[in-house]
């Protein structure tokens, strides 16, 4: 048998593109082994698979009388109070997103700077610690789930106007020179073409900001801002792991059904 | 003008869509009901704004000299949002190859993988940090293991729905030949998701470096114990360095991120 077709030919190599290959994977490896030095590895407490049992023991075993009692500190009311704060938080960052987004959007009549500016706005705001500001809240309304509200409605801004200014930069201008040709004002090209066109994204785009935000508001109680991370953080400082574990719970509940009611919702829209 | 030119001049009636109704109903009353619930007055906001303004204020006159304090901790924070990353791409990227239903047929295996998973990425980052805070103790082991099952989650789904969407082809042309499911993955399906991979881990690593800034204010490493602390003693100037560090530090490793991960895709 002629040996020489069973060998395939050399698979074409391109020198520039292996080096640039080569060299990211050992800039990355450099970086994470730099990642590796000057961290204690070896601080990890006695009693860790201890009190991950215990927590796992409070998933199955959960403590039934501290999940409703009527009195509002049990584990259904204070996941209500979390559904309210990111209800309302999420509400208000939507009114105030509108206007920041129309300033962000990069379309066809607006000088660079415009947006540009309005995108680094968006950016810092974005960046800036929400736990931060929720205790700035705290400061000036005091603790409670108000200030919860108030951090959530500011901080989302600048996830949701961003995503708004995509969708106003993804509108066809076609309505919008419809109802102009016909000799519709500026007025009327906003309330006949450019909100119903807009409406579905703006929806869908809040609906899931509403998932980040009930994800934001079950953490905000663990600096006092209202909500179910309050009980948990109190459960932590006091080695209550198996009411650490029925809140665990709770919250996963809460967040897979939300998630569950906004994504039928969005389905139903597109 | 007659009856009929006249009827013509007006447009159509729009017709009415009464779920819209119900929505409206519906949206309205979840905002009385969880005002009502939240005690959360506007009018509050406005008499206490000087307060909250202050604030602001004092944190936009920065305490520079504090910046030599705050670098070493930020490099902290940089390694483990790095770290965490690594861990939970690499368990991400093993898992994912285990619950997509073109690789392992087997839909028992796959379910029950993929419900662990949806429970996984259910949990808040700080909340993985203040349990492995309490489990594993104070310090940026706890914050790098968070910040690992969390990265896990954000990686995990994502790639998972990109390996199921690949071109069957390969896969076909290698169980052809007689290949087996190790090689079938090698020369088939590695080749066609990398670039996905790496992009998908570049954003986990994005998100990563804005969460891991705010894990040391529960105990679990990074810049954020200075945070706790500067703000326990109301020393706002020197929160204000802080959070402008931050943000300087997100913005650039958010634009360097984007900008490597849109030179993949291209």
């Amino acid at each position: 048998m002629d040996k020489s077709f069973a060998k395939l030919p050399p698979k074409p190599v391109s020198h520039l593109k292996l080096i640039t290959h080569w060299l990211i994977a050992l800039v990355t490896i450099a970086i994470i082994i730099w990642s590796c030095t000057g961290i204690n590895f070896g601080g990890i407490k006695q009693t860790a698979a201890q009190i991950a049992g215990a927590i796992f023991a409070g998933i199955f075993h959960p403590d039934w009388s501290y999940i409703y009692n009527g009195s509002g500190e049990d584990l259904v009311s204070q996941l209500w109070e979390t559904i309210c704060i990111a209800f309302l938080g999420t509400f208000i960052s939507a009114i105030i997103s509108l206007p920041f987004a129309f300033w962000a959007a990069n379309t066809r009549h607006k000088k660079w700077y415009a947006s540009r500016s309005g995108k680094i706005v968006l950016a810092v705001i974005r960046s800036f610690p929400e736990i931060v500001l929720a205790l700035m809240f705290i400061k000036a309304v005091g603790p409670g789930s108000a200030a919860g509200v108030l951090a959530l409605g500011f901080h989302s801004v600048g996830m949701l106007a961003k995503l708004f200014s995509e969708a106003i930069e993804n509108l066809e201008d076609g309505p919008n020179e419809a109802v102009t040709s016909v000799g519709g004002s500026k007025f009327n090209t906003i309330m006949f073409s450019t909100m119903p066109n807009l409406m579905p994204a703006l929806i869908s785009n809040t609906l899931y900001r509403f998932d980040v935000s009930i994800r934001s508001a079950s953490i905000l109680g663990l600096v006092g801002a209202g909500g179910i991370g309050y009980p948990l953080i109190i459960a932590l400082q006091y080695r209550q792991w198996d009411r650490v574990g029925v809140i665990l719970v709770g919250i996963i509940i809460m967040v897979v059904i939300i998630d569950w009611i906004s994504g039928w919702i969005r389905k139903k829209l597109v | 003008m007659s009856k009929t030119d006249h009827d013509l001049m007006n447009l159509p009636k729009k017709k009415f869509n009464f779920m819209n109704l119900v929505w409206l109903v519906i949206l309205v009353a979840g905002l009385f009901v969880s005002i009502n619930e939240t005690n959360t007055h506007i009018s509050v906001l406005f008499e206490n704004f000087s307060q909250f303004a202050d604030i602001f204020v004092q944190m936009l006159n920065p305490d520079w000299s504090y910046l030599s304090a705050v670098i070493p901790l930020l490099l902290e924070t940089i390694k483990m949002a790095v770290l965490g990353t690594a861990i939970g791409s690499i368990i991400a990227f093993i898992y994912s190859l285990f619950i997509a239903r073109n690789i392992v047929k087997n839909k028992a295996v796959t379910g029950i993988l993929r419900f662990i998973m949806n429970i996984v990425r259910t949990v808040p980052d700080l909340l993985l940090g203040a349990i492995f805070v309490a489990i594993v103790g104070i310090g940026p082991v706890a914050g790098i293991l968070a910040l690992a099952v969390f990265t896990f989650g954000v990686v995990v789904k994502l790639f998972y729905e990109a390996i199921e969407t690949i071109d069957p082809g390969p896969i076909e042309a290698l169980t052809a030949v007689g290949a087996n499911k190790l090689q079938i993955i090698w020369f088939a399906v590695l080749p066609q998701i990398m670039t996905y991979f790496i992009s998908y881990v570049l954003y986990a690593f994005e998100i990563n470096v804005r969460a891991s800034t705010v894990l040391g204010y529960i105990g679990a490493g990074g810049i954020g114990l200075y945070l706790q602390q500067t703000l326990q003693v109301f020393d706002y100037a020197k929160t204000g360095t802080i959070i402008i560090v931050i943000i300087i530090v997100v913005v650039i490793i958010d634009y360097i991120s984007s900008k490597s991960r849109e030179a993949l895709m291209r």
